[in-house]
């Protein structure tokens, strides 16, 4: 009875859905106030019937429902009960249900907090997420219902989740990566609502700048969070792989990260008003074509899922109908949109424009090397692949252009050609980087690295310059606290987050050029270096967990003498699907981690075993979270609200807190 | 021209050359690292190149996976059921590597061995690589294969 009230629930937020696609429109095209009116209203209920949806595929989950297929398929009674909860969003049908679940939580949010908003454009931008929401409410109901049941015999016992899947990091990996892959709806359906109503000035830019910062600091964690999952679970230690799927959820975030800094420009200047439009719209659109490539197993990729061909053209053509209407409109009504005002060559625009167009060559050929393939068979040339070595030689020099132009984007002042000595700090910036740069690979021992040099001038040239503008702005605020209560909360988050990339890019290149890596054959009583350690086996064993069954071996590690460490590493057999799990045993630090993986069995009791040092890994992680906390931050600033009531002084006040 | 219509002029000429360059170089880039796919029959065909990097898929073939007593090298034969090619490896395989299971390997050919670098076993059991179910498909033993794997 219960799982029927979910699909109940998911049915009528269908029919919700069709309502706010068009009800909205009629009455905005035949200025009906009423019609208008029922925007907000549907858009909540919309998100209300995909709570209760959504909380009943967990219930199913949590009392082991196995009337319920996708339950039983990808549940078992050994499931620990977390692993039960992030079950729910394991494969397609639950994914696909958090996919529209959050849309609708997304739109609820549009609808809670646009008060300072115009209704006619909350109306719109609403209407365009009905009609996203149709679309992947039918995909869900018509090719993936999550509620079908087993009955009259519904097994006693589940098949089991994906063991590689019953980690704490894909509880929040999918919910954050789709928080951001759907947020930039958001910023989609304002480039629409703009569009479709002709008001194509800078207001949409401001209404929708803090919206896309939230999706964009979402996606940002949503893939660090990703990779650190990949890095301990499945990846024997790498940290990227440029699989199809990772550059799925690249492609929009670069899309993305340029889109903000554009929003920037035409919010303070009405400046480049129609590429803003276009941005909006192939953000979006990518990450449609992102889900497109995850769903429809066109690509080998780790993340594909034994699926059947029809959800693919589903998507295939959903995508179509949205990327082709809205480039449609785009066409018609961007030709109408007036540019105003100059600007000087070396001003605040032009490196913005810079940093837009680095951006976009990048995400263009991330997008080119991943679709490749693709495209080389439908032409009948073949299988190919396109591995790692194309990504990094395309994407790191991109990278470093890109950096260096970032040093001098905040010190630069809008519309006036700037007086170079404005930028006369970044001499000493750029002094300072060359020669620690040059210096700290001597600092690591063994063969001059010049990659790392190069690399770790890039990251200090950031961070330096970064710390030197807050620096000078503390000294004309009057000290750190003056600062942050008074300069601008985009400002600050700028800060986080630039200092992010370069905490990054160095975590990158440190691990890139310098870990150290051996795979070796093990038996108890064997000893070997690591770094400056000695890995001892000293035990094999054998341990049952709740759902498996593990081999385990313990390593002692010694410093010197010292023992300094124990770890455990397991090699894990799922009892339901009987699928073999590595589970790693990493010690992490500040400057590096220990990696220690069991391989499998070998002839005369010994273990094939992976040692890694991997030095400032972490590094990575902490830099995009620094990215996401600035993005974060950024949103809080005030003049978000205070605009929005400028603008509309009879409207209410509190409402706007986004 | 006034001096706004010369700067837009400059900044769309800036963008279409830069992105023409880039394409280019991007196509240069992507010629010089694409591998190749290859099915056993192919290779043992004598039709893939020889000492370049390629991909090799197909099934672990039963029976001739061989773990050298003394170091991590290992042996096993890549089949489509009408052909085996012979690999070499020296390292950890993935956790789903098993006999009788798909697999892609990518590596170069040397005589009628394939060094192989990489080892790609799929993270879920149920799920076959396109490119191994086209290689089976080509040498007609798809649905014989199916019918033991998909439930």
């Amino acid at each position: 009875m219960i799982p029927e009230i979910g699909h109940f629930a998911l049915v009528l937020s269908f029919a919700v859905s069709i309502c706010l696609a068009t009800l909205p429109l009629y009455g905005y095209f035949t200025r009906q106030q009423g019609f208008l009116e029922t925007a907000k209203p549907l858009a909540l209920l919309q998100g209300f019937t995909l709570v209760v949806s959504f909380g009943v595929l967990i219930y199913g989950f949590l009392v082991h429902d196995f009337t319920i297929k996708y339950v039983a398929d990808n549940s078992n009674l050994d499931l620990p009960w977390h692993f039960r909860m992030s079950a729910v969003w394991g494969a397609h049908e639950g994914s696909l249900l958090l996919w529209v679940l959050i849309l609708s939580l997304w739109g609820a949010a549009v609808a809670l907090l646009s008060r300072g908003i115009p209704n006619h454009v909350s109306a719109l931008v609403l209407a365009v997420m009905g009609i996203i929401g149709v679309g992947f409410l039918a995909f869900t109901l018509f090719t993936s219902n999550p509620f079908v049941r087993i009955l009259p015999f519904a097994p006693p016992n589940g098949a089991d989740l994906n063991p590689l899947l019953q980690d704490p990091g894909l509880i929040f990996h999918p919910p954050m990566l789709y928080m951001g892959y759907v947020g930039l709806s958001v910023a989609f359906a304002f480039a629409m609502a703009s569009l479709i109503s002709g008001e194509l000035n800078s207001m949409w830019a401001r209404w929708s700048r803090p919206w896309t910062t939230v999706a964009w600091a979402f996606l940002t964690l949503g893939i660090a969070l990703g990779s650190w999952w990949a890095y301990y679970e499945l990846g024997w230690g790498g940290w990227w792989f440029w699989d199809p799927v990772e550059n799925a959820s690249l492609i929009p975030w670069l899309v993305a990260t340029a889109l903000m800094h554009s929003l920037a420009v035409t919010e303070k200047r009405g400046l480049f008003r129609s590429w803003t439009l276009l941005l909006a719209i192939a953000a979006f659109s990518l990450s449609l074509l992102g889900t497109f490539l995850v769903r429809s197993g066109v690509l080998t990729s780790v993340h594909a899922f034994a699926n059947d061909p029809e959800r693919g053209v589903f998507i295939l053509g959903f995508l179509v109908v949205v990327i082709g209407g809205s480039l449609t409109l785009y066409a018609v009504r961007a030709s109408k949109v007036s540019e105003p005002g100059e600007f000087g060559w070396i001003s605040r625009e032009s490196f913005l424009l810079f940093n837009n167009l680095i951006l976009t060559v990048m995400a263009v050929s991330v997008l080119l090397g991943t679709l490749y393939p693709l495209l080389v068979d439908a032409v009948g040339g073949g299988k190919v692949s396109v591995g790692a070595p194309f990504f990094n030689a395309v994407f790191v020099p991109l990278t470093a252009i890109l950096v260096s132009g970032m040093a001098f984007g905040p010190l630069s002042k809008w519309r006036q050609a700037d007086d170079p000595r404005l930028y006369r700090p970044l001499i000493v910036t750029m002094i300072v980087s060359v020669v620690a740069g040059l210096v700290w690979p001597t600092t690591l021992g063994g063969e001059y690295s010049i990659a790392t040099a190069f690399g770790v001038t890039i990251a200090l040239w950031l961070a330096i310059a970064t710390a030197a503008d807050f620096g000078n702005k503390t000294k004309s605020f009057g000290g750190v606290r003056q600062t942050f209560v008074r300069v601008e909360r985009g400002m600050i988050g700028m800060w986080f987050a630039h200092f992010g990339v370069a905490i990054i890019i160095f975590g990158i290149v440190m691990v890139e050029n310098h870990t150290e890596h051996r795979d070796l054959r093990m038996g108890v009583g064997d000893t070997q270096k690591l770094g400056s350690y000695e890995v001892r086996m000293t035990e094999l064993s054998v341990l049952r967990g709740p759902n498996y069954v593990a081999d385990q071996a313990t390593f002692e590690i010694y410093r010197g003498e010292r023992l300094y460490k124990t770890v455990s590493p397991q090699k894990r057999r799922y009892n339901a699907s009987g699928m073999v799990m590595t589970e790693a045993s990493i010690d992490s630090g500040f400057t590096r981690d220990l990696y220690i993986a069991m391989g499998e069995p070998l002839d005369g009791g010994d273990w094939a075993v992976r040692l890694s040092v991997k030095p400032y890994v972490d590094w990575i992680w902490a830099g995009a979270f620094l990215m996401g906390l600035g993005g974060f931050i950024s949103v809080t600033d005030k003049r978000y609200r205070q605009r929005a009531v400028e603008k509309q002084p009879e409207s209410c006040v509190e409402g706007a807190k986004a | 021209m006034n001096p706004k219509r010369k700067q837009r002029l400059f900044i769309i000429l800036g963008l279409v050359s830069g992105l023409g360059v880039t394409v280019g170089l991007v196509m240069y880039a992507l010629s010089q690292n694409i591998n190749l796919f290859f099915t056993p029959t192919q290779i043992a065909q004598g039709d893939a190149p020889v000492a370049q990097m390629i991909r090799l898929g197909g099934m672990v073939a039963d029976g001739t996976v061989d773990r050298d007593p003394q170091s991590l090298r290992v042996a096993f034969d890549v089949t489509d059921f009408d052909h085996n090619v012979s690999v070499s490896y020296e390292g950890i395989l993935p956790d789903l590597f098993r006999e009788g299971q798909g697999v892609v390997v990518q590596g170069r050919l040397s005589g009628d061995q394939f060094l192989a670098s990489e080892v790609l076993a799929k993270h879920d059991q149920n799920y076959m690589p396109p490119e191994v179910t086209e290689a089976l498909r080509q040498s007609g033993k798809l649905d014989q294969m199916m019918g033991g794997k998909n439930k």
